[in-house]
C-alpha cells in the first residue's frame, strides 16, 4: 500500500519526472532525463546529456547548415494535386494534405535550393519530417530531380538530407515511380562527375532509402538514426522474431558498410565543406 | 522446373465470386458422369451450359474490382516464370550467382531465345510446388536476387542483348538478413543503373507487382502488365493495416491504390495492356504465354530500330515524366520549375535538351 502512495507522491524527488509542464520541458527519448528546452535548442537540438539527436524540420536543418541567409529556394510553391484521387476511413488525401500544411507549416516534404557551406556553393535539399511523415510522392521526386538539374547546371555538388518514412501511398503507383525518376537523374549526374553527398537522419526509410539516399557517393549518417528499408513491424510480422537491439540504426549501417561515417550534427557543416575539397577537380 | 501442364481449375481454386461458374463446372461434371455410366447422350444439354459458362465468365471478368483482380494475380494455377520459360523461350540459359554472396533462386536470370530474338530473361520467381517455393522464397527476392540481376543485365548490354523482365513478386522480402546485406542499397543500384543500360530493355508485370522488389527488375523501355495483373507501391494489407488502422480493409485499399492494369494506363504508368484469355491467365496458360510473347517480339522490333542514343534519351524522358506532364498532374502556377530548368537545360550537358515540366 505504502508503495503505491510513494509512486503518486513525485514532488520534490530527483528522479526524472514522468509528466512535464507544456513547452518549456522536454523529455529526452533516449535518456529520460528532463531537459530545458531551449538549452536543447541551443545545443542544436541535441541532448546535452546524451547525444541524442532530436528530430528537426526543414528551416531549422537548413539554419545549421548553410552560412547565414545564403540559402535560395526553388520551387518553394510546388503543391501535390491527388492524383489518385485517394479517399480513405472518412477522409481524403487533399484533406491530409492541408491539416500537415498548417501544422508543420510546410508545403511539401522536401525543400531545395542553392546556398553555401563556408563559402562554398552547393545546391541542398532537405526533407521535412512533419509534412506527411516526410514521404516522398510526386512532388517530392520533381523538386530532387530539380536539384539534380540546378547541380548539373551550375556545376555545384548537390547535398541532401533524407528524413522520410518512405513512398507516399496516398499517390500510389505514381510515387512509386518517382524512385525510379530520382534515380535515372542521380544517374545523369554520376556520369559528368557530379559530387552528391547524401545525409541520412531519423528516419529513412522504405522507398526514399531503396533510390536516392543509398546513390551518395558519400553516405553520412546521424548518430542513432534510424535508417532501413522494411518498416520494424514488417519485418517483425513476417519473420516472427524479436529484433535485436540497435536494428536499423545508423550504427548498423555502418558496421555493415552501407555508410561511410556516422557524424555528429555540431560536425556536419565542417565534415561536407571538408568532403567537398576533396572532390574539388 | 516442372511445366504446369495440367491447368485444370479444380475444386478448390474457384475465387470467391466465381461461384456460380464453380456450380456450372459440377453440373457439367454430373452430366458428362451420368453419360458415361447410364450410357445417355447429354452433350446438347452439356454444350448449353458451357455457353452458359463461358456468359457467366465473361460477365463475371469485365467487372472485376480491384480487390478481385489481386486475387486473379494471386491465384495459386496463375502462370509462373518457369511456365513462360519452357513456353516462350526457346534454348534458355540460366545464369547464376551474384559473384558477391550467393544465389537467389528468387530471381531467375539467363540467355535465350524469344521470337528470333537472342533476349537476357529476368524474372522473378515464385514456385509452384512447396518445395519449389520455400526454394524461391515466395518470389520474395533478397538483395543478392537483385545484385545478380544487375551483374547479368550489364553483361547482356555489354553485348548489346535485349533485355526482358517478367515481374511476379509481393515484395522484396523483410528479413533481418536482407536489411543486414543492403536491401535498400541493391534496389537502388538497379534503378540507377537500369536507367542508363544502352540496350532495350522490356518490362512486364505478369503477376504480383509488389513495391520497391518489383520496380528493382522494373526500370526500362517499356512497362506492359496483363490484364489482370496489379501493380502497387504497398500490399493493399499493408496500406489497410496504416491507413485504416485495420488489415481487414484490404478490398477498399485495393480501390483506393488504383492497383489496377486498366488505372494505372489512364494513369499513363503503363505503356501496354496484355489481354488474357476468357476468366484469367490461369484458364489458359499457353494463350497466356502467346500474348506474352507476341507483344515481346513486336516491342522488341520496334526498340530494335532505335538508335542507342535515342533510347536512352527517351526512357530517360519517360522516367521523368513520371508524376510531371504524363497526366498533367502538376498543378499550374509553377512558374519557378519552368524558369529554373529551362535556365539550367542549355548549360547542363551541351547539346541533349532538358525536358521542363509541362505545365
Amino acid at each position: 500500500m505504502a508503495k503505491t502512495e510513494r509512486r503518486e507522491w513525485n514532488g520534490y524527488s530527483l528522479k526524472p519526472r514522468k509528466d512535464m509542464p507544456e513547452g518549456l520541458w522536454t523529455k529526452c527519448p533516449g535518456c529520460e532525463h528532463m531537459l530545458y528546452k531551449s538549452a536543447v535548442e541551443k545545443n542544436l537540438n541535441v541532448c546535452p546529456e546524451c547525444d541524442y539527436h532530436f528530430r528537426i524540420d526543414a528551416e531549422t536543418r537548413i539554419g545549421y547548415l548553410v552560412d547565414e541567409g545564403s540559402f535560395e529556394e526553388i520551387l518553394s510553391d510546388l503543391t501535390t494535386s491527388d492524383p489518385l484521387d485517394f479517399k480513405f476511413r472518412g477522409t481524403t488525401y487533399k484533406e491530409r494534405v492541408k491539416t500537415d500544411e498548417k501544422e508543420a507549416g510546410a508545403k511539401e516534404a522536401i525543400r531545395v535550393g542553392k546556398g553555401f557551406i563556408k563559402g562554398r556553393g552547393i545546391v541542398l535539399g532537405v526533407m521535412e519530417p512533419n509534412f506527411l511523415m516526410g514521404s516522398m510522392g510526386y512532388v517530392v521526386g520533381e523538386k530532387v530531380c530539380a536539384a539534380v538539374d540546378k547541380a548539373l547546371a551550375e556545376k555545384l555538388p548537390l547535398v541532401i538530407v533524407c528524413c522520410s518514412g518512405g513512398a507516399r501511398m496516398h499517390e500510389g503507383v505514381v510515387s512509386l515511380g518517382q524512385m525510379a525518376k530520382t534515380s535515372a537523374a542521380l544517374a545523369k549526374f554520376d556520369e559528368v562527375g557530379g559530387l552528391y553527398i547524401c545525409v541520412l537522419t531519423d528516419p529513412t526509410t522504405g522507398g526514399v532509402t531503396a533510390s536516392f539516399a543509398m546513390l551518395g557517393d558519400c553516405l553520412i549518417a546521424e548518430p542513432g538514426a534510424m535508417i532501413g528499408f522494411a518498416g520494424r513491424r514488417t519485418i517483425a510480422e513476417t519473420i516472427k522474431v524479436e529484433l535485436p537491439e540497435g536494428f536499423q540504426t545508423a550504427e548498423f549501417m555502418l558496421e555493415h558498410g552501407f555508410v561511410d561515417m556516422i557524424v555528429h550534427r555540431r560536425d556536419l557543416r565542417s565534415e561536407i565543406a571538408r568532403l567537398i575539397d576533396y572532390c574539388r577537380k | 522446373m516442372a511445366l504446369s501442364k495440367n491447368n485444370k481449375i479444380g475444386d478448390g481454386d474457384y475465387l470467391e465470386f466465381e461461384q456460380k461458374v464453380a456450380d456450372i463446372d459440377r453440373q457439367m461434371d454430373e452430366l458428362r458422369r451420368l453419360s458415361s455410366a447410364k450410357g445417355i447422350d447429354y452433350s446438347a444439354e452439356i454444350r448449353r451450359l458451357q455457353r452458359k459458362q463461358v456468359a457467366e465468365l465473361k460477365r463475371v471478368y469485365s467487372n472485376l474490382t480491384a480487390w478481385q483482380i489481386v486475387q486473379v494475380a494471386r491465384h495459386p494455377k496463375r502462370p509462373l516464370l518457369t511456365d513462360y520459360l519452357n513456353l516462350m523461350v526457346k534454348d534458355f540459359h540460366e545464369l547464376h550467382g551474384d559473384r558477391c554472396f550467393g544465389d537467389d533462386c528468387a530471381i531467375v536470370t539467363g540467355f535465350g531465345q524469344i521470337g528470333r530474338e537472342k533476349v537476357l530473361v529476368v524474372g522473378q520467381n515464385k514456385g509452384r510446388t512447396t518445395k519449389e517455393k520455400i526454394a524461391c522464397n515466395f518470389g520474395c527476392p533478397n538483395p543478392e536476387g537483385y545484385r545478380k540481376a544487375i551483374a547479368k543485365m550489364k553483361f547482356a548490354a555489354k553485348f548489346g542483348i535485349p533485355i526482358v523482365t517478367l515481374i511476379d513478386t509481393p515484395g522484396a522480402y523483410p528479413g533481418i538478413e536482407a536489411e543486414e546485406r543492403g536491401q535498400a542499397r541493391a534496389i537502388a543500384v538497379n534503378l540507377f543503373e537500369m536507367s542508363r543500360l544502352p540496350v532495350p530493355i522490356i518490362c512486364i508485370c505478369i503477376g504480383e507487382g509488389g513495391s520497391g522488389g518489383a520496380l528493382g527488375i522494373g526500370v526500362g523501355d517499356r512497362l506492359a502488365m496483363l490484364e489482370f495483373a496489379y501493380y502497387s507501391v504497398i500490399s493493399p494489407e499493408g496500406c489497410a493495416a496504416i491507413l485504416w488502422r485495420d488489415g481487414s480493409q484490404a478490398p477498399d485499399a485495393a480501390q483506393a491504390l488504383k492497383l489496377t492494369s486498366r488505372d494505372l494506363q489512364k494513369l499513363k504508368l503503363i505503356d501496354e495492356i496484355i489481354p488474357e484469355p476468357l476468366g484469367g491467365a490461369h484458364r489458359n496458360i499457353h494463350d497466356t504465354v502467346y500474348n506474352v510473347e507476341r507483344y515481346i517480339v513486336r516491342t522488341l522490333s520496334v526498340l530494335k530500330r532505335t538508335k542507342v542514343e535515342n533510347l536512352l534519351e527517351n526512357r530517360y524522358k519517360k522516367l521523368r515524366a513520371i508524376g510531371s506532364d504524363t497526366a498533367g498532374l502538376l498543378r499550374t502556377k509553377t512558374k519557378a520549375i519552368k524558369i529554373d530548368i529551362k535556365a539550367a537545360a542549355p548549360a547542363a550537358s551541351g547539346k541533349s535538351k532538358r525536358i521542363p515540366a509541362k505545365v
